[in-house]
């Protein structure tokens, strides 16, 4: 098939869209400017300026384009856009993304003289405010941190636009700007400026690997009752709560409610997630990946414990040496820059997918030991793939609406969103009883063909 | 068995797999002129509007058809002999076939009027016109759209999504006058209005004028105003695709006539979807049905028919559903347009106007439910066909109400005002609400 259409013009935007879009240049233009300046305080003069623009810039935008258009589905054009239809935009940013991981991960380290690297200026710009919430100046984190965080609020306020018609994704939306801001910024934050250990509540073993790590173990307790504290809930959180919320609720409890990476792709790359491949070929690739990844790091860990209770003698460094490149190649390059660099190119969800050993975990008792399932509407699916389109998980959600089967995948992070942009209601996410829960529709015979799998 | 099906849309598909489950040995044959592998038409609106890629809307993969042994044939069939047996294809082959279905679909109907092969008017029903259509509205200003139906308003959010002005000209004095009831259509045209697009209705087209390099320059209403426009689109219903019949001794009428298996009058011939006419369709129920869904169940049904399982086809209770603007619409069981004898009707309307929904019963005790109009908010369908076919008691539905709520979690729910609303509405019928959703879905039933 595939008829060749010509991309249409696209509806221009409105002078108050384009003044917008310019505030948001201007921001960026004002981050080179404070990149490139010698002089610490014009440095800091530019870095807020940039902030102050790109907030403003995208917030107008957002109630421009969404908040001022009647309450609906909007994807007007998506697929035509450069930005959002891998055209030459979407290129240029996820270029941008991709090398600003890479001087963040590798190059912009403190060099023992307070100097970050290419990316100095605007760690120092941030230094004040960073005495203020942490007493103590800033660092490449620090930077990271803020800007994520400021990420996550900024297109988050564009998703509660965009979405408000559906009150699950405003209080989902609401939810994972509540746990990036308080328990991922601010509360870690806090923490130091009390003289506490760095930890953050809202991130679990194995995802936050190095939480039940022996180092990091020990060093906790050592710091007293906080510390301990803090062991006790990342135990408790990764062996108890995980599990049993996971049963209730499915996965989404975490991965489209509270976890800072699901946050920043359910905000910064809600325009994105349409890219993620649906193909069965995708879907093999993602069982390849992500499972040996959870078993890679689980025998990290037990290999650690086990050097650690017998001294470190027998097994040599093996559990270290695996550490460091586990942490090397999936969590910095398969998480952070192939995880948000490629944004544009290749879906918002890459590494929740195929690389999170967190979701993996979940993913297995959300299939074997979860109420959760989304549920069909008898026979009224038309097949028409808007929900395909946009499950950022790549899940080829239409091929269970039209045999009118439950959904019933590892991998749905429950983000709702199918349910969202059915056209005709199909989709429902729910939390019922155990049994029946892969029961079709009596209302179009579920056929046998192998079409998954 | 050499099974040969032509027409690779929804009911030719919908056979072709349901064949393949219940004979695996089959020899299946499916021939299609419009494109090499199936798609959902029902979304062509949304590949205009960018929502989605052509590719998007395919509903089974590319290796689909090979793995299970479907053959694809990418061609016209121009002739059919019934007694070879035999099929004459565009492309200089033939085709034998041992059982055959005729599964070939619509196309728009057009009422001659004067100028309707100017260039920039058409009809939308297939890819070739979903390619004119995004040639011909490329850069315009304003365009025209004819018909107050289903099509109608897909292809006004369509030119509305590209930032071209819309006007639609409606026959009846609201929209959709056959199927909805006045409230409902008063919702819709809210629709129409927040989208700024403009409808007249009571407004018939009378003639299209062209320019003269054969372009639509203008219509003529039959109020006689003529309306400058660069394109106009024909949304005035479709009628059997006759075409390949037409060339054998396949009896037809409006569309191909079939028993209630679905058989024609030549043996080892069926026809199904949009192109079958039933002679004796069930009371109340049309001859042709034009639907999605009704094609997919007649391609289902036609399959077991095929295999030597004779399965007469019965639809069960009748439902839709359809999107206007942003407001959706679910409807089952009878759900007529109008006041009709022995049949009482309940409406409430939520004060927003983005929601509505309509419960029909029997004016006389024990006033069985007979059919839902829902706008704005989902119904389970599983519950509103059971209570339907139990003829459900209204007080007894009112009471359960929260079980046929489909719409997600946190959403507002409304069962407690709809009640109270009913029970204003029928005070001899006091209604208790016993069943809430409450704030998660759980599927009991
Ligand atoms: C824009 C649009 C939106 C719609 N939306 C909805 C909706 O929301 N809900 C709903 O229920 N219904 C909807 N419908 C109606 C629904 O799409 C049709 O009822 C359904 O597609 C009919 O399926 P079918 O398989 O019977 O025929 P078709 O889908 O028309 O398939 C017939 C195929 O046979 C081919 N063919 C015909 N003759 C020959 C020949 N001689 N040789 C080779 N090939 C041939 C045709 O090219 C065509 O591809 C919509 C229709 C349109 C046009
Ligand atoms: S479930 Fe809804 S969105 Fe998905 S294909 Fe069916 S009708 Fe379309």
């Amino acid at each position: 098939m595939t008829p060749t259409l010509a991309t249409p013009p696209l509806p221009t935007s409105s002078p108050a869209e384009k003044l917008s879009l310019a505030a948001v240049a201007a921001g960026v233009l004002a981050l080179v400017l404070a990149l490139a300046d010698a002089d610490a305080a014009r440095q800091q003069t530019w870095l807020y300026l940039a902030l102050g623009l790109v907030s403003a810039g995208t917030l107008a935008w957002s109630w421009l384009k969404f908040g001022q258009k009647p309450a609906g589905v909007h994807q007007n054009n998506l697929w035509l856009r450069a930005s959002t239809g891998r055209g030459a935009v979407a290129w240029v940013t996820g270029l941008v993304l991709t090398g600003f991981y890479v001087v963040l991960y590798w190059y912009s380290g403190d060099d023992g003289r307070g100097n970050f690297g290419p990316l100095n200026n605007l760690v120092h710009g941030l230094d004040d405010f960073s005495q203020w919430l942490r007493a103590r100046p800033a660092d490449q984190w620090f930077l990271y941190g803020t800007f994520y965080t400021l990420a996550i609020l900024l297109m988050g306020t564009r998703a509660l636009w965009k979405y408000r018609h559906s009150r699950y994704q405003l209080i989902r939306t609401g939810s994972v700007m509540f746990f990036q801001l308080g328990f991922a910024f601010i509360i870690p934050g806090l923490l130091q400026f009390f003289q506490q250990p760095e930890f953050y509540f809202t991130y679990f073993w194995p995802l936050k690997y190095e939480y039940l790590f022996p180092g990091t173990v020990t060093g906790l307790v050592h710091n007293g009752g906080v510390g301990m504290f803090m062991v006790f809930w990342g135990a408790v959180m990764s062996f108890l709560a995980t599990p049993v919320l996971t049963y209730f609720y499915g996965k989404r409890w975490y991965c489209s409610w509270v976890c800072g990476c699901g946050g920043l792709a359910e905000t910064a790359g809600d325009p994105y997630r349409q890219l993620s491949d649906k193909s069965r070929a995708a879907w093999r690739w993602e069982v390849r990946l992500i499972y040996p990844i959870l078993g890679l790091i689980i025998a990290i860990t037990v290999l650690l414990w086990a050097n650690f209770a017998l001294n470190s003698t027998l097994l040599g460094e093996a559990g270290n040496v695996g550490a460091k490149w586990y942490g090397f190649a999936i969590g910095a390059v398969f998480s952070g820059v192939i995880g948000v660099g490629f944004y544009p190119i290749l879906g918002s969800r890459v590494w929740c997918r195929f690389g999170c050993p967190m979701a993996a975990y979940l993913g297995l008792l959300q299939k074997h030991f979860s109420r959760f399932r989304i549920s069909t509407n008898g026979g009224q699916c038309i097949s028409c793939g808007n929900c395909s389109n946009v499950c950022e998980m790549g899940i080829d959600v239409k091929q269970y609406a039209q045999r009118g089967a439950p959904i019933v995948r590892a991998s749905c992070v429950g983000c709702g969103l199918c349910s969202t942009a059915c056209p005709r209601g199909v989709l429902n996410l729910e939390n019922g009883p155990r049994e029946g829960r892969y029961q079709s529709s009596q209302l179009i015979h579920a056929d046998s063909l192998r079409i998954l799998s | 068995m050499r099974l040969v099906i032509i027409g690779n849309g929804i009911t030719g598909v919908t056979c072709a797999v349901a064949v393949r489950r219940l004979n695996p040995e089959a020899r299946i044959t499916l021939v299609s002129a419009e494109s090499a592998h199936h798609y959902s038409r029902t979304a062509l609106m949304y590949v205009y509007m960018g929502h989605l890629r052509p590719q998007d809307i395919k509903p089974y993969e590319d290796w689909f058809w090979a793995e299970n042994r479907l053959e694809l044939v990418h061609a016209s069939a121009t002739l059919l002999n019934t007694e070879e047996q035999l099929l004459v294809l565009d492309n200089g082959t033939t085709l034998a076939y041992d059982q055959l279905l005729l599964a070939t679909g619509s196309a728009s109907k057009l009422y001659g009027w004067p100028g309707q092969h100017l260039a920039g008017v058409q009809g939308l029903y297939n890819l070739p016109d979903l390619q004119a259509m995004t040639r011909d509205t490329h850069g315009i200003s304003r365009g025209v759209v004819v018909g107050g139906g289903l099509i109608g308003v897909e292809l006004a959010e369509m030119l509305h999504s590209r930032g071209i002005e819309t006007l639609v000209l409606v026959r009846e004095a609201r929209y959709w006058a056959g199927v909805l009831p006045p409230e409902e259509a008063q919702l819709v045209d809210r629709q129409f209005q927040e989208n700024h697009v403009t409808v007249r209705y009571r407004t018939e087209l009378r003639e299209i004028l062209g320019d003269t390099q054969g372009r639509v320059r203008a219509v003529v209403t039959t109020a006689g105003e003529e309306i400058a426009c660069q394109w106009v689109g024909l949304a005035t219903g479709v009628a059997p695709n006759l075409g390949l019949a037409l060339t054998s001794n396949v009896e037809t009428d409006r569309g191909i006539l079939v028993d209630e298996y679905l058989r024609t009058n030549v043996p080892n011939v069926f026809a199904a979807g949009d192109c079958a006419q039933f002679r004796r369709p069930a009371s109340g129920e049309v001859p042709i049905e034009q639907l999605w869904y009704t094609g997919r169940m007649q391609g289902e049904t036609v399959a077991h028919t095929i295999c030597g399982h004779p399965t007469p086809y019965r639809r069960g209770v009748w439902f839709n559903s359809a999107k206007f603007f942003n407001l959706e619409y679910q409807t089952y069981g009878q759900a007529p347009a109008g006041p009709t004898p022995g049949l009482t009707s309940f409406y409430w309307e939520h004060p927003s106007a983005r929601g509505a929904l309509r419960i029909y019963f029997r004016s006389e005790a024990p006033h069985a439910v007979v059919g839902f109009n829902a706008m704005g908010l989902r119904l389970r369908q599983a519950v509103c066909e059971h209570w339907i076919q139990q003829a459900t008691a209204v007080a007894t539905v009112m009471a359960q109400l929260g079980k046929a709520n489909f719409d997600p979690e946190f959403f507002p729910q409304h069962e407690n005002t709809i009640v109270k609303a009913f029970n204003q509405q029928f005070p001899q019928q006091p209604v208790v609400l016993k069943h809430r959703k409450g704030l998660f879905n759980f599927t009991k039933r």
